[in-house]
């Protein structure tokens, strides 16, 4: 639609006022669109320039140490990176096995379609429920139906340090399984939508040559989907690593360096939740250090996820 | 009678029928049971999410709660009024900045510049800026708008949070804008222009209702979203346990209440009648959240026929 032509054809012989709307017009659709740009560097450049004190102070060791001590103003956010790796990775594990045998479930004809969109409906409003109201399910519904189980954790293998504290209500993996719950949705939704775009003669033709259904799915279907999967899993990705309110009303948020996942612990992002309202004089800039990684961290996962998806993409 | 297939006569024809005691079809059963039961675990926790919501938060709602303010802390009898007030207020702030951007810069990515390098990197940064945690948007606008106090002399306020929920919203828009108005034909277009109508009245009066039913689902969605968040609200629009005075501007410049902070707030105090009214609060949002979804639903179905 925008090649010159056009435009040549569109502008010639109109009146000034009219021409004027039509270029005023243009021009505010630009700054609009500019908006995205110009919200997108603000928001790295105000972070950025928030946390310049304390990368001089701390420089790299910021990333390693975990004191987090306000009255000595001595700050290390290496618990809570830890945390945020941690959580989310831990979180993918349980969901994207769940979330893409979901997709292939309700994407092959097993059972009635009804039923399969049903289900589908279903995930979708999962997505939608606020993370407030799965952080105070967390603390009021969740948790003490797992601690029984996570109790015979401890007895059992409290020789393994990942499971070498009593569990104390809030904690790692309380936090997981919520995430487990928000990330559900967005790896099911996507990886039903990559499914579902791979061509049937792909599948009838698997079909002809004599395999069974789970041969055409993992020898046929996944590999034709898989970037669509993978960049869903890299978004389900960001989105653990910065998703806030449930994790912050249910990890706990000790600044304590703990390996164990039985143990509260923290995330970057509970850790502005919790301490950016009442912060003041250096502790604002190691919050703001500790944002600027986070958005480090989710800005290389989505572009990576995009990079991925684009590379990936088998041509039919 | 030397022709390749006499041998297969002779012995009948293979047998075609389906052997389920065959090592690969008791594995594609297996598999298939186990892709039922992570179904199932998929779709149980909405169905206990929203089994307690209503159970629990349900049982109470009453007209005191839509009609007055929260108790102090330690104290019973209250509702969640002014919370629900702020809710809408703070969600049509965002609204209202982030509509009237997020189309403008969709219509250009739609209209003007398809497969420009300036459109390609527009589209780019909102994928990015859809990615960016929501408490960054807090933190953005808390350094740029609340420790500046640009807004008359107000630090936390209204209008703050609205401003980092629509950061939020923007993303969303833009896409749908971009989406919807990509899928109204060209030769709409073209219609117009040839009949001598500009660009400008192209765009405003055919192509955008045109494609006003998804572009309105987006938005509907968009806003959804913006409703059930928290995180950029706690330290932009902070909360309030008063009505805010909504008659002046100095409402939308003070701190306000609003459902998701108070079921934030009240979740983790340690009084049993405050944790009942973050259930409550729970529930209305919910409803009104699920209730937009719907909306955005009947919307697109709509669209369809």
């Amino acid at each position: 639609m925008s090649n010159e032509k056009d435009n040549q054809y569109l502008l010639r012989n109109r009146p000034p006022s009219e021409r004027l709307v039509d270029v005023g017009f243009k021009n505010l659709a630009v700054i609009l669109a500019s908006m995205v740009a110009v919200v997108l560097f603000l928001i790295l450049i105000i972070v950025f320039r928030g946390s310049l004190e304390s990368m001089g102070r701390y420089g790299w060791q910021f990333l390693i140490t975990s004191d987090w001590n306000p009255v000595d103003d001595e700050y290390g956010a290496g618990a809570a990176i830890y945390g945020t790796l941690v959580t989310s990775m831990l979180s993918l594990l349980i969901a994207v096995p769940l979330g893409v045998g979901t997709a292939i479930f309700i994407t092959e004809n097993i059972i009635p379609r009804q039923i399969r969109v049903l289900i589908g409906v279903m995930v979708e409003l999962l997505a939608a429920i606020p993370s407030v109201v799965l952080g105070l399910w967390a603390i009021f519904v969740l948790e003490p139906i797992i601690r029984p189980g996570l109790e015979l954790l401890y007895e059992l293998f409290n020789w393994i340090p990942f499971f070498s504290t009593p569990p104390m209500g809030p904690g790692t993996i309380p936090a997981v399984l919520i995430l487990v719950v928000m990330i559900l949705p967005i790896i099911t939704a996507i990886s039903r939508d990559s499914l579902n775009q791979v061509p049937q003669k792909l599948r009838q033709a698997a079909y002809g040559i004599g395999t069974t259904r789970w041969g055409a799915i993992m020898n046929v279907m996944l590999p034709a989907a898989v970037s669509g999967i993978v960049g869903g899993v890299m978004l389900a990705l960001g989105r653990a690593m910065g998703e806030t309110m449930a994790v912050t009303m249910i990890i706990g948020n000790s600044n304590n360096f703990s390996i164990s996942l039985l143990a509260p612990g923290n995330t970057i992002a509970a850790m502005l939740a919790n301490q950016f309202g009442e912060a003041d004089g250096s502790q604002v800039s190691s919050l703001m250090y500790a944002a600027f990684i986070l958005i480090i961290m989710t800005l290389t996962v989505n572009i990576l996820a995009q990079w991925l998806v684009k590379r990936l993409s088998l041509k039919y | 009678m030397a022709s390749p297939y006499s041998n297969r006569a002779s012995d009948g024809i293979p047998d075609l029928s389906y052997k389920p005691g065959l090592a690969r079809n008791v594995g594609s059963r297996i598999l298939t049971f186990i892709a039922g039961i992570f179904s199932v675990v998929a779709v149980l926790p909405l169905i206990l999410v929203l089994g307690y919501v209503i159970v629990r938060g349900g049982s109470n709602i009453s007209l005191v709660l839509f009609t007055e303010l929260p108790p102090p802390p330690g104290l019973d009898g209250g509702g969640i009024a002014n919370a629900i007030v702020g809710t809408l207020v703070v969600t049509v702030v965002a609204a209202l900045i982030a509509i009237p951007v997020g189309v403008g810069g969709g219509i250009f990515l739609a209209e003007y510049s398809r497969n420009g390098w300036f459109a390609q990197f527009i589209r780019f940064g909102t994928n990015v800026l859809s990615g960016v945690p929501s408490i960054i948007a807090g933190v953005f606008i808390y350094g740029t708008i609340v420790t500046s106090r640009v807004l008359f002399g107000n630090a936390y306020s209204a209008l703050a949070g609205g401003m980092a929920l629509s950061i939020l919203m923007l993303p969303t828009v833009i896409k749908t804008t971009d989406e919807g108005l990509k899928l109204v034909s060209n030769d709409l277009r073209r219609g117009a222009l040839g009949v001598g109508a500009s660009r400008f009245v192209t765009i405003v009066r055919i192509t955008l209702p045109t494609a006003f039913t998804p572009i309105a689902t987006g938005v509907v969605l968009a806003i959804a979203r913006a409703a059930g968040e928290t995180a950029p609200l706690i330290f932009t629009a902070l909360f309030s346990p008063f009505w805010s005075d909504l008659l002046s501007t100095d409402g939308i410049l003070a701190p306000i209440a609003s459902l998701s902070v108070l079921i934030y707030n009240f979740a983790i105090m340690p009084y049993e009648f405050h944790n009942e009214l973050a259930w409550s609060a729970s529930f209305v949002l919910v409803v009104m959240i699920l209730g937009l979804n719907l909306l955005s639903r009947w919307l697109a179905r709509f669209a369809a026929k």
